[in-house]
């Protein structure tokens, strides 16, 4: 919606503020902004975020795509990729990179069902 | 190189590099151990060969290092850094002993030709230039890549950013660096949909700072806002790890908006979104870096208009690093309108304060940049910020102007306001689906032109969860909820160490695309540098690209259209006008015009006539003052000329005099006789003899008469004989009985170097 420039009227109640208080209304504006998009991050994840862990784990990126495009088809991006991994190779007893190489060739989908239970759509 | 010789072949006293102890090398790193021959091109081979193993020599970012009141030459400077140990001055740095000083500020240059290996030898240039931040573009297709690209795809408009890319460019760097003797910061983007993948191989690969701002990917990547704000999150967490410097996205804004200087509020808002989100989510304050663009440009009175938004931009975000872009929203054709605004903008650079300078190429609004476009824009940021050195030390913002002070009120108002509406509408999101964002109304005046995005829709919508009560991440510098086991030392305790703990850890892929790779692009132009064939090229070896700049006195498109024939008939292809101004609606139109020259020199074929070398001047001062140098001078024979030997003699041309000799000027159409009279009677060390080369062979016999009479008068041992003309030539003088001769294109320098060269040798015999 156009609006014609309201600035006078708008302002008036910062009129009073001191530069000082104006730069700090600023920042508390920006905080109670920002806080809420912090905690999402905090609480969510992606299948990218999942990628970058599994490319922390020392995985080369087309095995990450494929470890984890199968486990969000599974719906179990929300343990973790690397979680899933992880589980796998302490079950295999190898290392995390053998065990994503290993879920990226179709293997061990079984022991990862068993743990969180596999979806009846995957 | 060093210059050794000037244009006007002054000779300078050759450099010797200062030691470089590079900034994070191991002793056995590669790069000090293959350092790169200043006389040689850079090898494309060396650097691809063995990439699976090389690894950078640190993480990071660096700052230049200032260095208070430094003497450079004559000069005394308040807001330079430590010089480089080899570079190319400014071209006026020749009448200085060739000081180069460097900005206090980090330089950044652009480069984005959508070929990395061409791109590497601009890199070279512009380092040499003074740049050491140096940005490589990505090619805007892959911002909608979810995962990373492996190989090294040519871009268009942009690099495709893969690790190998990444990889070469960074180990070529620590090879440009360590010439140059300055550590360079290597940069591109943590954006699109795999922002925290190509965070983690930037952290890997040694990249030194990118571009991360979540807002970026949602107004103009159209990104779901959802998945950019979850993303963003990790990403930056692992760049903090990496201490990799962050420079925000709000300048988009400025260049987008249809009325640019109204979006200051909004700016401020932005910058204000990224920063606190980064502060939040582990970044520290130091690395966070704003891009900030002065809004306006020419015809607007751009400085008054944009200073009050630089200083409330400082005062607010004081805490923060400032990374001073250059405005490309009003840049058009003309290379010279692109620079003089980006003087301006580096005007409010040094008013306030910059701890980035970037630049943008005077071509930007032709084309991709070129090669010397980049070093250009360089050049003005070094010759600008040089030139305002310390300029707060005489000129200060008057922080209490009636005007400065209440739009810098105004403009934090404006932009409180601006938050306090978000907030109404239901926070970030809520503000986005209304389109507050690029509203060319300046807020709370609205134009309802803004970008709109919905929070169900975009790319890589409803692909973000809800991390579950047991998720995990067994990494180091994850951020968000991790339900890690008790007791570790570190998370990736758990797998046995992760790619940033263990760089050992990190894995390699080589090219994927048989067709589209390094190796096949580089085959296309093995012969021109195997065989070392020239051939003229702007962004990629071989491209052919000229530009012809010509005035045609006709109107604008008869002007045009007459360009592309003349371009035709030198045989350019594809010829193309990339810049047309109007000198006169009906007198006349200039004119760039591009085109492609399919012609290939070898050097081999060349005959290059043997550089001469000159004495350096203080050292030509420096033997006249101790043993004085007097000659005589005449235009002889029926000869009125005098310019020529003016151009010699005079101290205001850049003469003899200037180096102290002393010189009597007898006139023109001087007898040879009187001439060499003069000299004995003056005692003087040299005759300067001009003279034009004649049908009735005069100027010889002047010359062998002069020289038959010094011996005669038992003087010749005593006087250097030196003759000169446009049409003299050193060999037929010498023929002729002189001791030189001098054609055209001669300066004073020449003609001083040569007598005090051969005052020497003759001395020299006589001992």
């Amino acid at each position: 919606m156009a609006r014609a420039d309201e600035y006078l009227a708008w302002r008036t109640h910062l009129a009073d503020l001191s530069d000082a208080e104006l730069e700090a209304r600023f920042w508390e504006l920006v905080d109670e902004i920002v806080d809420p998009l912090v905690d999402l991050a905090r609480t969510h994840t992606s299948p990218s975020i999942e990628r970058s862990v599994l490319m922390r784990m020392g995985v080369d990126s087309l095995t990450c795509n494929a470890v984890v495009n199968e486990v969000d088809k599974r719906g179990l991006l929300g343990h973790g990729a690397g979680h899933v991994v992880l589980h796998c190779a302490q079950q295999w007893d190898v290392d995390v990179r053998a065990a994503a190489a290993r879920l990226a060739a179709g293997e061990g989908w079984d022991l990862v069902d068993q743990k969180w239970g596999g979806r009846d759509d995957a | 190189m060093t210059p050794e010789t000037g244009a006007k072949g002054q000779q300078r006293p050759p450099r010797v590099p200062e030691p470089y102890a590079p900034v994070g090398a191991r002793p056995d790193d590669w790069a000090l151990q293959h350092p790169l021959d200043p006389e040689a091109k850079i090898d494309l081979d060396e650097i691809l060969a063995d990439l699976e193993r090389y690894r950078p020599r640190r993480r990071g970012w660096t700052w230049r290092t200032p260095v208070e009141d430094q003497v450079l030459g004559p000069f005394s400077y308040r807001e330079t850094s430590r010089s480089l140990r080899r570079s190319v001055p400014l071209p006026a740095a020749k009448y200085f002993g060739d000081i180069d000083p460097q900005p206090d500020c980090v330089v950044t240059t652009e480069i984005a030709s959508g070929r990395f290996e061409d791109d590497i030898r601009r890199m070279r240039m512009t380092a040499w230039h003074g740049a050491d931040h140096i940005m490589v573009i990505r090619t805007a297709g892959q911002s909608h890549m979810d995962g990373l690209l492996e190989g090294t795809p040519e871009g268009v408009g942009g690099i495709a950013v893969t690790r190998k890319q990444v990889r070469a460019t960074r180990k070529a760097l620590d090879l440009i660096e360590d010439e140059v003797g300055r550590p360079i910061n290597f940069h591109s983007y943590v954006s699109g949909v795999a922002g925290p993948e190509i965070a983690v191989m930037f952290a890997e690969e040694g990249v030194n700072g990118a571009h991360q701002d979540p807002q970026y990917n949602v107004l103009y990547r159209n990104i779901n806002m959802v998945r950019s704000f979850v993303d963003a999150a990790v990403a930056k967490r692992i760049m903090a790890a990496a201490n990799m410097a962050q420079i925000d996205g709000a300048h988009n804004a400025n260049a987008t908006a249809r009325e640019a200087w109204k979006v200051m509020p909004e700016l401020l808002v932005q910058h204000g979104i990224n920063c606190a989100y980064s502060v939040k989510v582990g970044m520290p304050k130091e690395n966070i870096c704003l891009s900030t663009v002065p809004p306006d440009a020419t015809p607007a009175p751009c400085v008054r208009m944009d200073l009050p938004y630089a200083v409330a931009l400082r005062d607010l975000f004081g805490e923060f690093k400032m990374r001073a872009q250059q405005n490309t929203r009003y840049i058009e054709s003309c290379g010279r309108e692109a620079t003089v605004n980006h003087v301006l903008n580096m005007l409010i650079s040094r008013l306030t304060t910059a701890d980035i300078q970037s630049t943008i190429t005077p071509d930007e609004g032709r084309n991709v940049p070129w090669h010397y476009n980049n070093v250009h824009a360089v050049n003005t940021a070094r010759q600008t910020l040089v030139g305002l050195d310390g300029l707060r030390k005489v000129v200060e913002v008057d922080r209490e102007a009636p005007e400065l002070k209440s739009k810098v009120r105004e403009i934090k108002e404006r932009a409180v306001l601006f938050l306090e509406g978000m907030i109404r509408d239901g926070g970030y999101f809520g503000a986005v689906q209304e389109g507050y964002f690029v509203d060319s109304g300046c807020y709370p005046e609205t134009n309802d032109d803004g970008i709109f995005r919905k929070i169900d829709g975009g790319v890589g919508v409803g692909t973000v969860v809800e991390r579950a009560d047991d998720y995990m991440a067994p990494v180091c510098h994850h951020f968000g909820d991790n339900h890690l086991p008790e007791g570790l030392g570190k998370p990736c305790d758990l797998i046995g160490g992760c790619t940033l703990c263990d760089e050992a850890l990190i894995p390699f892929i080589d090219e994927l695309d048989p067709e589209d790779n390094v190796n096949v692009r580089l085959e296309r132009t093995a012969e021109l540098r195997e065989k070392g064939l020239i051939k003229p090229e702007v962004q990629w070896a071989g491209d052919g690209i000229v530009v012809v700049t010509m005035f045609l006195p006709a109107a604008e498109r008869v002007a045009e259209a007459a360009a592309l024939e003349l371009a035709k008939a030198m045989n350019l292809q594809e010829p193309e006008v990339v810049h047309k101004q109007v000198m006169h609606p009906a007198e006349g139109t200039l004119l760039e015009v591009r085109g492609r020259l399919d012609v290939t020199v070898d050097p081999a074929t060349l005959v290059i006539p043997e550089e001469k070398q000159l004495l350096p001047e203080d050292e030509i001062r420096a033997f006249v003052k101790e043993h004085g140098l007097k000659c005589v001078a005449a235009t002889v024979g029926n000869d009125e000329h005098s310019v020529g030997m003016r151009e010699i003699i005079d101290i205001k041309h850049g003469g003899i005099e200037k180096y102290g000799i002393e010189c009597i000027y007898l006139g023109t159409s001087v007898p040879v006789d009187k001439l060499l009279d003069a000299a004995i009677e003056h005692a003087a060390d040299a005759v300067l003899l001009s003279t034009i080369i004649t049908h009735g062979d005069i100027h010889r016999q002047n010359m062998e008469k002069i020289a038959d009479l010094a011996v005669e008068k038992g003087v010749r041992d005593k006087l250097l004989l030196i003759s000169g003309g446009t049409q003299v030539t050193d060999d037929l003088a010498r023929s002729w009985g002189m001791d030189a001769g001098f054609g055209r294109g001669t300066t004073g320098h020449d003609v001083a170097s040569f007598m005090v060269e051969a005052l020497r040798a003759r001395a020299a015999q006589k001992e």
